[in-house]
């Protein structure tokens, strides 16, 4: 991990695997989209909603995985002050806070024919909203610590700290009463049937290939505008 | 209740907001280079 510390390593691996990320994850996703659209059964509980799973489960995973990857970010950058973790971090945090509110559309959408209501103030609903407020609130604070030429210590703490969301999240199913389903998917093995299973496992590979892209294409950004910073400050000195 | 106008109001969402962030993404990130690369040009 140390050895991508430097921005210009970084960015001779990140140039190619930008479009190989992008290109295989779209092409990915509109085929398991298809899949899950025209080629696989309605549920036999769920009929043709279970449908929305496809692009439902991919967002929640990646809503999770967003916030767990701004933690993590947020960890190295706090101990071991790696150069590229603040950037991944800000990098990460818009596409997690796009697919945790994609999450809870397609779920309204999903609850209001399955259930027959958009939305109920359960524990994982709540706690998916949350999750999207927690990112609002990290993308202002980061904003400003930028503006006030901040070192970002304050945004990486605040991440550590709304990490303690995620197994709240993971586990309000257990802990309380709700509407939402439980796990269908563990590291033991599966509930769903292998003709909804392909599509829906194909469809999380292809968003995680996209959300990877973009990240990679923010970072880019992040580290261009951090050098014509650089260079503007030293031409003002 | 017909499930397939939720279908699409879903598919729709996903697809509109996905393509809207690598888009804007991609945008972003080709202004910042040429920026970069603009300005180590005319050093």
């Amino acid at each position: 991990m140390h050895a991508f510390a430097n921005p210009a390593r970084f960015l001779k691996l990140a140039r190619p695997l930008t479009a190989w990320l992008g290109w295989g994850g779209g092409l990915l996703v509109a085929l398991a989209l298809l899949d899950g659209l025209v080629l696989a059964p309605r549920d036999y509980l769920q009929g043709e909603s279970v449908r929305i799973l496809y692009v439902h489960v991919p967002a929640a995973w990646l809503g999770m995985g967003g916030w767990a990857a701004l933690a993590a970010a947020s960890l190295m950058q706090l101990v071991w002050r790696h150069p590229l973790a603040a950037i991944a971090a800000r990098a990460v945090a818009v596409p997690g806070a796009v697919f945790t509110a994609i999450c809870l559309a397609t779920g309204s959408l999903w609850g209001r024919p399955t259930w027959g209501t958009w939305w109920q103030w359960d524990g994982r609903m709540t706690s998916m909203l949350v999750l999207l407020f927690l990112y609002a609130g990290w993308i202002a604070l980061a904003e400003a610590e930028r503006e006030r030429s901040g070192d970002g210590r304050l945004a990486a703490i605040f991440g550590l700290v709304g990490a303690v969301n995620l197994p709240v999240i993971h586990y309000s199913v257990l802990w309380w009463r709700s509407l939402h389903q439980g796990q269908s998917i563990g590291l033991t093995g599966t509930t769903i049937d292998p003709a909804m299973l392909w599509p829906l496992l194909g469809s999380a590979l292809g968003f995680t290939l996209l959300f990877a892209a973009v990240v990679l294409m923010r970072m880019r950004a992040l580290l261009a505008r951090q050098k014509v910073e650089a260079r503007l400050r030293r031409l003002a000195a | 209740m017909s499930h397939w106008p939720f279908i699409a109001g879903a598919y729709a969402v996903t697809l509109v907001a996905t393509v809207g962030l690598v888009v804007a993404s991609y945008a972003a990130m080709r202004r910042a280079e040429r920026e970069a690369g603009t300005r180590r040009d005319s050093r």
